[in-house]
């Protein structure tokens, strides 16, 4: 049975409690996009996904997800660990030496639920668009999900794998871009403008729904209107509207909390605004 | 000397193009890739045979390597193919993190690789491939010499787990190597066997180092030359085997002198053995225009230039015994 948005919520506030500790404890990381995801990574891998912890690199007839803006692996990790792929005490390990957590995701150290290397970015809507192309062969009806970051867009290589997909019909993908409007630099209207995204990605040829993604009943609920819009000739692009940081008052949406820990009194600032509901690994 | 003799001359495109489609009837998780190149790359036959297991990418080289990527998830081998420029420095990233860092199962065929494309010039000409995919730990690099060693490349590598770069070229070169071979990954093939200087030869100065074999002969010089087509991982035992008896070495490769075939044994040498060699292969610079025949002897990547570097690095040995 599908949890309810209360118990997604709940877990969504575990995982962000989880992030913070993570990046506090190597004092780096990216805390700022991994909150701001975090309703996003609960409703995926604790209602709208269909897949087995009981990790599989091929994937066959499971719903398959690449993360393509790969620093935000915090909140990647700890949900991964909630959802049973290892156990959540290794989270303690990120971004330590010799740990499977590394910096950014990666398959060289075999950490289950990780599927590909990314980090170095623009690069996952490819993967995807080929695990998805692969599933179309052995005629698996299962689904392909990607998340990127709005910076991320400004990477040629996606609109490269944009144009690919709608020309291939590749309608087995629902790819989300993290709408939060901050990169490293800035605000992305001052870095590079991303401009219209909505009609941008029409224009290429998908099927374009939008989200309020820190509101957990709809990104629930769009994510499952965009299953339920797969297989009818066109790739799906979510636009999620987040704010970076979100759940911690000192971090939202600002890009200073893109890649800085907190130091000991903000963890504890922090940790005081997320409830502990899973307990802390 | 042994006599090698030929009565056809192919591209060794045209080898991979046979090769993949072979392959192809092996194994129906083989798939191809191809960013607008499919007649330069000979991959029509595979197409016509398999349509539904060919991805035309577009220009778009970066997408084609991440998609090759994407696709090994779920069982399939994906060759892709384009002009060795873009299979490789065009796509370095991709290739590192999306197939070399991620260990998948991606065959990066390149063609036109070398000065030998010929009149398209330097934009095209890449000399620095085989340096970028060796640095990359767990890439396996082939570079071969004819039609029949390409086409029996291609075989082995979609039967081989892991990122593999193979890379073949444009012209049309004598056909040597026999239609039988058993291609084996990493273990070089004894050309010639001889005594007085080793001659490594990979890709299209194999059959160069056959000539210049033959010229040094009537000389009375006894050159052992080997072939070594997997650069990496690298047969190491053959080059200190072969050292071990003739105490020089020249190596010859269509590549910049900067992190080839050269450098690899060199590297081997100056671990196991220290033994003086001569580098044939392009020093340091661009190409340029021309056919590949002239592109070839002006660059110094001819028979001729073997013998001379055979020559010079025998007086170099024969000063070192001197000295000692």
């Amino acid at each position: 049975m599908k949890p309810t948005i209360q118990e997604l919520e709940k877990t969504a506030s575990q995982i962000r409690r989880d992030i913070v500790r993570m990046v506090h404890a190597c004092q780096s990381g990216h805390p700022g996009g991994s909150l701001g995801c975090t309703d996003y990574f609960t409703a995926l891998y604790f209602s709208v996904m269909n897949h087995d912890p009981k990790f599989n690199m091929d994937a066959v007839g499971e719903d398959i997800f690449f993360l393509s803006n790969g620093h935000i692996s915090p909140v990647f990790y700890s949900t991964l660990a909630h959802a049973g792929y290892f156990e959540k005490a290794e989270l303690a390990t990120f971004r330590k030496l010799n740990t499977r957590l590394q910096g950014h995701p990666t398959t060289h150290e075999h950490l289950p639920g990780i599927r590909i290397a990314s980090g170095s970015l623009g690069q996952g809507l490819s993967v995807a668009i080929g695990a998805a192309l692969t599933k179309k062969l052995n005629g698996d009806k299962s689904l392909v999900f990607t998340l990127h970051g709005d910076g991320e867009l400004q990477e040629g290589q996606i609109w490269e794998a944009a144009m690919f997909a709608p020309h291939n019909k590749v309608d087995n993908l629902i790819s989300t871009i993290d709408v939060n409007g901050q990169q490293i630099d800035g605000p992305t209207n001052l870095v590079l403008s991303l401009g219209d995204l909505h009609a941008k990605w029409k224009a290429f040829g998908w099927d374009v729904l939008e989200m309020k993604g820190n509101d957990m009943a709809d990104v629930v609920k769009t994510l499952e209107l965009a299953k339920s819009r797969t297989g009818q000739g066109k790739p799906i692009m979510i636009l999620m509207h987040t704010e970076m940081g979100y759940g911690v008052d000192f971090m939202v949406g600002s890009h200073k909390w893109h890649g800085v820990a907190p130091n000991d009194e903000q963890l504890q600032l922090a940790l005081g605004q997320l409830e502990e509901t899973l307990g802390d690994y | 000397m042994k006599k090698y003799t030929y009565t056809d001359k192919k591209d060794t495109r045209s080898g991979f193009g046979a090769g993949l489609l072979e392959a192809g009837r092996k194994n129906d998780q083989v798939v191809a890739l191809c960013a607008d190149l499919i007649g330069s790359l000979k991959m029509n036959d595979f197409i016509k045979e398999f349509p539904e297991r060919f991805v035309q990418v577009g220009i778009a080289e970066a997408n084609m390597m991440g998609i090759a990527a994407g696709m090994t998830i779920g069982g399939k081998i994906p060759f892709t193919g384009t002009f060795a420029n873009f299979s490789t420095g065009r796509v370095y990233d991709q290739i590192r993190q999306s197939i070399a860092y991620s260990n998948k199962n991606v065959k990066i065929c390149a063609s036109h690789a070398g000065l030998t494309l010929g009149e398209d010039g330097a934009t095209h000409q890449i000399l620095e491939d085989i340096g970028l995919m060796k640095m990359l730990p767990g890439m396996t690099v082939i570079n071969t010499c004819d039609y029949n060693q390409t086409k029996a490349a291609t075989l082995a590598i979609a039967e081989y787990e892991g990122p593999v770069y193979l890379r073949f070229g444009r012209p049309v070169v004598p056909i040597f190597t026999d239609p039988d071979q058993k291609f084996e990954i990493g273990k070089a093939w004894m050309v010639n066997e001889g005594a007085d200087v080793s001659i490594f030869a990979t890709g299209h100065l194999v059959w160069q180092a056959i000539l210049a074999g033959e010229i040094l002969a009537e000389e009375g010089i006894d050159a052992e030359i080997i072939n070594i087509h997997t650069i990496k991982p690298l047969d190491a035992e053959a080059v200190l085997k072969s050292v071990a008896k003739t105490g020089c070495v020249v190596t010859a490769e269509e590549h910049n002198r900067l992190g080839g075939l050269g450098d690899s044994i060199a590297q081997v040498l100056a671990v196991h053995n220290p033994t003086p060699q001569e580098y044939v292969a392009v020093n340091d610079s661009f190409g340029e225009s021309g056919t590949p025949e002239q592109l070839m002897t002006k660059y110094g990547l001819d028979a001729e230039h073997i013998v001379l570097a055979a020559k010079k690095v025998m007086k170099r040995k024969q000063n070192a015994v001197i000295s000692i």
